[in-house]
C-alpha cells in the first residue's frame, strides 16, 4: 500500500488498525470494529486522528473580503475565534468543497476536505488577489477530534483553558498536554467534544495524553469507518457523496449557509437562478423498511419511474436500521413519501424522514 | 495473521469446507471476515435449495461492504445457520465455529479435490 502518512501513523499500527488508502494517505478504517467505535462515541467518547484534512492560512490585506468572495457563508458576520461551516463554488454554482472557515485577528484559517486539498489550494490561490497570502499548512499540522458527551472532561484534564466558555463553533488557541494548541468546539459527530490542531512533532504526545486522560470513561481511538456513519447519523454532507461539482447549496439543503445577500461570491448568479427556476431535485434523509443496506449509487423508483439515487448509505447503528441520503427528484421529497430502493436487483421498501436521523439525548 | 485451520477445505472466494461423509459444512473464512468487517446481515437460502460448484447462494451484508457468496461446492441445502438471524456477529467471532453458513448434502465429492488445502490458502491471502 502506498500513500502519505500521518504523524500518528505507528500510533494506529501498534493499536492493530487496519489501514487503508484514503485521500491520497494510509488511514485507520477500524481498530476492531466500526459497530462498537460508533456506539462507543454515542455513548462515551473517542479519538480520531483526521490529519489528512487541509488547512490553508489565508491573510494579508483584503482577506475578509477575499473569503468572503470565495466562500458561500458570510465571513463578516464572524468574530475572532469564531468559525462557520461554509461552502466555496465553482461560477456554475457546483461545490469546490464544503470547509470551515475560521477568523483569526489579521488571518483565516480554512480548514478542507483530504481529497480536495490540492484542488482547493490551487483553486484559491488562482483567485486570490495581490496582497493577499494564500499559505498550504496541511503537512504540518495534525488534527484530533475528541468526541462524545465525555470529551470535553476527557479534555479538560489536559488543559488550562476553561472550556465550558468556548461555545459550539467557537476557538481558542492554549496548550493542551503542555503542547501549543487550537482548541476548536467542532466536529463531525453531532456529539460534544472538540477538534485539536497541534503541530506534527507533538502529536503522538498529545494522542497518548488524550488515551491517558480518557481512561477513566474507557476512551478508545475511532477509525474513519465509524466516523462516516456518525456523521451520516446527522446527515452532515460527505464530499464526494452528498455534494460535489455537479450539486448546488440549495438541492443539497445547504441554503441556510448560502448567503446571497452578503454581496457577490464566485458561484451567486448560479445560485440565484437556481433559486429562481426552483429546485428539480433534493437531497433527503430516508429509512429503509426492511432488512436492507443502502449504499451509493443505489437507484430510487417509484413503480417504473426512476425517480433519483443514494449518495450516502449505512447501516445505523444507533437506529438499527438501514438509512441513507439520496437526490430525489423534487415531487418525491416530502416527509413520509415511500418509495422502493434497489438493492442488487431486489426492492425494498424505503420512506423519507426527517434529518437528523439521531439526536443526541443530553 | 488470519486463522487458517489445517483440517479445511478453501475456495478462491475465501469460503472454507468441512467435509464429514457426504454432508459439507459451509463458511467464509478468517481473512474474509477481517476484510469485511463488521457483518450485518446475511441473505442464505433455504434447506432443499440445489446449488452448482461457484454459484451464488446467498449474500453477506458488513457495514462498509456487500459480498456475495459462492458455493465451493455443489450439492443441495440440508441446514441453514438460523442463529445467524440474531448474531451476524458470529460470522466476525467464530469464522470456522458458531459463524458457519450452510450445511449441503455433497453432489460430487471429486470437487473437493480442486480445492485448496490450508497451506495453499495461505499463500493465495498472501497474495491478495
Amino acid at each position: 500500500m502506498e500513500g502519505r502518512k500521518t504523524a500518528l501513523y505507528e500510533r494506529h499500527v501498534a493499536a492493530g488498525a487496519k489501514i487503508v488508502p484514503f485521500a491520497g494517505y494510509l488511514m485507520p478504517i477500524q481498530y476492531h470494529s466500526i459497530n462498537a467505535e460508533h456506539r462507543k462515541v454515542r455513548e462515551s467518547a473517542g479519538v480520531f486522528d483526521v490529519s489528512h484534512m487541509g488547512e490553508i492560512w489565508i491573510k494579508g490585506e483584503g482577506a475578509l473580503d477575499f473569503v468572503n468572495r470565495i466562500t458561500v457563508n458570510n465571513a463578516s458576520k464572524l468574530q475572532t475565534n469564531q468559525a462557520q461551516y461554509s461552502g466555496m463554488l465553482h461560477e456554475n454554482g457546483g461545490f469546490v468543497d464544503d470547509l470551515i472557515v475560521y477568523r483569526y485577528p489579521d488571518r483565516f484559517l480554512l480548514v478542507v476536505n483530504a481529497a480536495n486539498r490540492e484542488k482547493d489550494f490551487a483553486w484559491i490561490k488562482q483567485h486570490a488577489p495581490s496582497g493577499v497570502e494564500v499559505k498550504n499548512a496541511s503537512n504540518r499540522i495534525t488534527l484530533l477530534a475528541v468526541q462524545g458527551r465525555n470529551a470535553p472532561a476527557i479534555v479538560q484534564k489536559l488543559t488550562d483553558t476553561k472550556l465550558d466558555e468556548i461555545k459550539f463553533y467557537w476557538f481558542r488557541e492554549g496548550e493542551i498536554a503542555g503542547r501549543r494548541a487550537i482548541i476548536s468546539a467542532t466536529g463531525y459527530t453531532g456529539e460534544a467534544g472538540f477538534e485539536l490542531y497541534v503541530d506534527n512533532e507533538d502529536a503522538e504526545h498529545v494522542w497518548d495524553a488524550v488515551l491517558e486522560a480518557g481512561k477513566e470513561f474507557e476512551i478508545e481511538p475511532v477509525g474513519l469507518g465509524a466516523r462516516d456513519t456518525l456523521r451520516l447519523e446527522m446527515r452532515f454532507a460527505l464530499y464526494g457523496n452528498d455534494i460535489d461539482e455537479t450539486t448546488n447549496p440549495l438541492e443539497a439543503g445547504l441554503g441556510w449557509i448560502t448567503k446571497v445577500n452578503k454581496g457577490e461570491f464566485i458561484g451567486r448568479d448560479a445560485v440565484m437562478q437556481v433559486k429562481e427556476k426552483g429546485i428539480t431535485r433534493k437531497l433527503v434523509g430516508f429509512e429503509v423498511e426492511d432488512k436492507a443496506i443502502p449504499r451509493k449509487n443505489y437507484q430510487c423508483y417509484q413503480s417504473d419511474t426512476k425517480i433519483g439515487k443514494v449518495t450516502s448509505g449505512a447501516w445505523s447503528p444507533s437506529l438499527d436500521k438501514g438509512i441513507g441520503l439520496a437526490y430525489l427528484d423534487k415531487e418525491f421529497t416530502a416527509v413520509g413519501t415511500k418509495f422502493e430502493l434497489d438493492v442488487r436487483g431486489k426492492r425494498k421498501p424505503a420512506r423519507v424522514v426527517e434529518t437528523p436521523f439521531y439526536k443526541r439525548p443530553y | 495473521m488470519a486463522n487458517v485451520p489445517k483440517e479445511l477445505k478453501y475456495s478462491e472466494e475465501h469460503e472454507w469446507v468441512r467435509v464429514d461423509g457426504d454432508n459439507a459444512t459451509i463458511g467464509i473464512t478468517d481473512y474474509a471476515q477481517g476484510e469485511l468487517g463488521d457483518v450485518v446481515f446475511l441473505e442464505l437460502p433455504e434447506p432443499g435449495e440445489e446449488f452448482k460448484q461457484g454459484d451464488s447462494f446467498g449474500s453477506i451484508e458488513a457495514v462498509k461492504t456487500v459480498a456475495d457468496l459462492y458455493s465451493p461446492v455443489s450439492g443441495a441445502v440440508t441446514e441453514v445457520n438460523e442463529a445467524l438471524d440474531d448474531a451476524p456477529e458470529k460470522v466476525n467471532e467464530s469464522p470456522y465455529g458458531d459463524g458457519w453458513l450452510i450445511k449441503l448434502e455433497l453432489t460430487d465429492s471429486t470437487e473437493l479435490d480442486g480445492l485448496m488445502d490450508a497451506e495453499a490458502y495461505a499463500q493465495h491471502i498472501e497474495q491478495e
